[in-house]
């Protein structure tokens, strides 16, 4: 590092455009800004989950931004509302990966090369290791070959060759110098698993990333609400919302079809949780095709549909009244299942019905759908339960022009009232409407009325394709190896140095040293001496106690003989 | 649908209470064994002080029981009683061994009280708040048991066993939830492996956050020593140096955050399989994420030169909070998916 004095007064030297290039990448892949990049990224993604989000609500951050007239669009021009596709947030994270990627690469052609390379040179002085041993063996008798299990060593190079095949043996790659001359030692080292772990885990972060891009540019994804009875085919039109990619072409929709059979649910009746859901079930009949067979299929939560190239979720369900509309003319104006959409967990369902048809005047309403009714101390209709034991409908009628004619696309599931003039409310004089199963009731002044028919239940499917769902469970899995190899193996330097003793007897010395954190190196240490020490002396209990005195004991743990 | 047996639930909840009794008996033997022991160090300290001598040297020597090897480098000074290796010494604290004693009954009555709770809904005991707290509890009280049979962690129990009672205290005074089945949505054999795992990988995030805080505590403690100021905390005596503190810290942290991957990797996959996407950025899963990148970070900071030591030992302790966070604040206050806490 530089040493000089930094201040002012020394004119620095002009880096030029490369040298500032250069400059800001090395900047960018360095340990410290990967470090800050990472620490930036966890403090930027918590705003999205403070701040309602388009993509999971748009409904929701209207309504934030309609309640927060000060605030809603300053925190809007910041993308707050967006922040996992803001400017901020994606230059975060594409930042980190180049600095990732400037990081990775060097790294692999690095390690490539350690690959290939043999086990480095052995230190002058072993002892200056983290961790190390000597000790001596009597020599073994003349002639006896050096590489012979259980023997003594011959010589110091026999010694040496014996140490080079135990390591082999714990899965080091060895190198044996000099093994004829004065000082043969063997160089050993292990655990490349540990980097390329490392490098496998952040090149599948890179998978994945792309893997979600794939999924976004090719992958679509739909909502639709489906009464029993009703058939969905798969096409735009179809659905009641669709969200595609940006590459998506209408081609890409599989001609197939869902019949909503049968929609089941059923309550817990146990006295802890009454009424709480525990089981919904779908039954369908598809079609993969126009005019292909029938297919009887359940649908549940959790246990998605695979049709086609798409998957089908049942995300929501609810109750559809079926209602008969006559208007002023006598005339059916609508007959038919509402969907009804539920607002607590009794179900009591808000209920919005627009008739255009109605002569002379266009007819709305609006109100509640209640499967169990009934009447509290102070009057007011709620549902008790969520089956439907009396279901009953509770709504207020309007007359006039709904708006719909002028081509204005409207949220069905809204009535504004404004334009209208009210017919039965529960503050007007003819009262709000409240009708059982089965009965009718007329509205005032002539202009119709209603037939609560019957109940049905829908259930609200979401429909995806995602066609890099695989690839992303590729690559995290990949990452999820790599991590544990990274973190898990240890990459060690063992290196065995032996030489002759002036009394003719064997002195050994080893040393070993770890590349990363490795809280076993000492283990490793002890137990590569104790394999020496048996295949060298376990033939003779006299010498092994011998042996113990002369032999330096392991030093154990860094820091310690300094 | 399996039928509740309400009986055996109620069982559960009486076993919960008397783990929670045995609970607070074994930490308060664990705050006095810390009190006695590091009383006892004083007076032997000034024993040895009047009788002059090598002052460090036949402390460490004689505190440490068997002596040779005892507290090495940083330590020295503070007189640690647990080496650095955080290995059993010769020496016998008693109360210590009761507080032991205590937390196994404790943990036996719990596990009863989990398995209990389990048999009486016919699932696994990790449904809603209450039990994912009373489960975690478990896992932390047991984890940290089993890492006593090797290592002598004595010295932490205060601070886990306290995290355990008040986990006990907070599932059944704050999240109070009877024996129920379980909503549609949590249906899934996924609840199993997601859970279960997120359980034991917080469970062992608890146990550093515990070392973290001693680690931040003996920094200062062993820099306000060097300095010639006084001890204010003499029962950090008993604590291994922060040096080791943070390595063990760091390689249990190292387990802790591949388990939270394969939480983050299960979750997705459970996600795609209930709600049709992997990833949908719902608040829970941002915050699990933002957990994940805070760990990564803490990684990164000990492979970074100026990020070990101090400031990877504060990321720990943020990436902790923010669990507890996720935990609580989100799951209660936060609108989002994963809305099952029950409460």
């Amino acid at each position: 590092m530089a040493t000089k004095d930094r201040s002012g007064d020394i004119a620095l030297p002009a880096l030029g455009f490369l040298g500032t290039l250069r400059w800001v990448w090395t900047q960018l892949t360095s340990m410290r800004t990967a470090l800050f990049l990472l620490l930036l990224l966890a403090v930027a993604a918590v705003p999205g989950s403070l701040f309602p989000q388009r993509p999971a609500n748009p409904a929701v951050v209207t309504q934030y931004i309609r309640d927060n007239p000060e605030t809603g669009p300053v925190l809007d021009w910041f993308q707050l509302f967006d922040v996992y596709s803001s400017v901020w947030f994606s230059a975060i994270y594409l930042l980190l990966f180049i600095s990732l990627i400037g990081c990775v690469v060097p790294r692999a052609i690095a390690h490539g090369r350690a690959w290939r390379s043999r086990p480095p040179r052995t230190p002058r002085r072993l002892t200056r290791m983290p961790v190390h041993g000597a000790f001596t063996v009597p020599a073994g008798p003349d002639g006896q070959p050096g590489g012979q299990e259980g023997g003594r060593p011959a010589s110091a190079g026999a010694a040496v060759v014996d140490a080079a095949s135990v390591l082999k043996k714990r899965g080091y790659r060895v190198d044996v110098r000099d093994e004829n001359g004065n000082q043969p030692s063997v160089g050993a080292e292990r655990g490349f698993l540990k980097e390329l772990g490392n490098l496998v885990f952040h090149v599948s972060l890179i998978g994945v990333l792309i893997s979600v891009a794939v999924g976004g540019l090719f992958g679509y994804r739909g909502q639709k609400i489906l009464v029993e009875g009703e058939t969905f085919v798969n096409t735009l039109v179809g659905y009641d919302s669709f969200t595609p990619g940006t590459n998506f072409s209408e081609d890409n929709l599989d001609p197939y079809s869902i019949t909503l059979e049968k929609f089941e649910v059923q309550f817990d009746r146990q006295l802890t949780h009454y009424g709480q859901p525990i089981d919904f079930t779908a039954t369908m009949t598809t079609r993969s095709a126009p005019g292909e067979e029938p297919e009887r299929q359940i649908l549940k939560v959790n246990e998605p549909l695979t049709i086609g190239d798409t998957s089908v979720y049942l995300v929501g369900n609810g109750y559809a009244p079926v209602v008969t509309v006559r208007d002023g003319e006598g005339n059916i104006a609508h007959q038919g299942p509402v969907v009804s959409i539920p607002q607590d967990g009794l179900f009591t369902s808000l209920m919005v019905l627009k008739v255009p048809d109605a002569q002379p005047d266009q007819l709305g309403f609006v109100g509640f759908f209640l499967p169990t009714a009934a009447i509290d101390e102070n009057g007011v209709s709620f549902s008790r339960d969520p089956d439907p034991f009396l279901p009953q409908l509770n709504l207020n009628s309007y007359y006039g022009d709904l708006g719909l004619d002028d081509g204005e696309p409207q949220n069905v599931y809204v009535l504004d009232t404004d334009t209208l003039t009210e017919l039965n409310s529960r503050n007007s004089e003819a009262g709000g409407i409240v009708l059982d199963a089965g009965e009718t009731v007329e509205l005032p002044d002539g202009k119709g009325s209603i037939t609560f028919d019957g109940l049905r239940r829908y259930a609200a499917l979401d429909i995806t394709h995602d066609p890099a769902e695989l690839g992303a469970l590729l690559f995290s899995s990949l990452a999820l190896a790599g991590l544990s190899a990274s973190l898990f193996i240890g990459r060690r330097r063992i290196w065995v140095r032996a030489g002759t003793t002036d009394d003719g007897r064997i002195s050994v010395e080893y040393g070993l040293l770890a590349r990363g954190e490795d809280h076993r190196l000492a283990g490793e240490g002890a137990a590569v001496e104790k394999l020496l020490r048996d295949r060298w002396l376990a033939d003779s209990a006299e010498d092994n106690e011998n042996e113990t005195a002369h032999a330096g004991a392991p030093a154990t743990g860094s820091g310690k003989d300094n | 649908m399996q039928n509740i047996n309400q009986t055996l639930g109620q069982y559960s909840e009486l076993f919960m209470l008397l783990a929670a009794l045995a609970y607070t008996a074994g930490f308060l033997a664990f705050t006095w064994d810390l009190v006695k022991s590091s009383r006892r160090i004083r007076e032997i300290e000034a024993a040895l002080a009047e009788s002059a001598g090598d002052r460090e040297l036949v402390l460490a020597g004689a505190v440490a029981g068997k002596g040779g090897k005892a507290a090495g480098d940083g330590a020295a000074p503070a007189g640690a009683t647990a080496d650095d290796a955080m290995n059993y010494q010769g020496e016998r604290r008693t109360i210590a061994r009761i507080a032991v004693v205590l937390t196994v009954l404790a943990a036996a009555i719990h596990a009863v009280a989990v398995v209990t709770r389990g048999v009486a809904a016919g699932r696994v005991p990790w449904g809603n708040m209450y039990e994912f707290c009373t489960t975690g509890g478990l896992v932390v009280a047991v984890v940290f048991l089993l890492v006593l049979t090797r290592k002598d962690l004595r010295f932490l129990g205060t601070f886990v066993i306290g995290l355990v009672v008040v986990m006990l205290c907070a599932a059944t005074i704050g999240f109070p939830t009877p024996v129920a089945n379980l909503v549609p949505a949590l249906q899934s054999y996924w609840l199993i492996i997601h859970v279960s795992v997120a359980v034991a990988a917080s469970a062992l995030f608890t146990l550093t956050f515990a070392m973290s805080v001693l680690q931040l505590m003996q920094a200062n403690r062993v820099a306000r020593l060097a300095a010639g100021g006084d001890d204010r905390l003499p029962f950090m005596r008993l604590v291994p140096s922060a040096l080791s503190l943070e390595n063990l810290s760091y390689r249990i942290n190292a387990i802790a955050f591949v388990l939270w991957t394969f939480t983050l990797m299960a979750g997705a996959i459970w996600a795609e399989k209930a709600w049709g996407r992997y990833w949908g950025w719902d608040t829970k899963e941002v915050w699990t994420f933002v957990i994940w990148v805070v760990y990564a970070g803490y990684l990164h900071a000990r492979a970074t030169r100026g990020w070990t030591g101090t400031r990877a030992a504060w990321l720990s302790i943020v990436g902790y909070l923010c669990i507890v966070f996720n935990f609580t604040i989100v799951n209660i206050y936060f609108s989002g998916l994963h809305s099952y806490a029950g409460v």
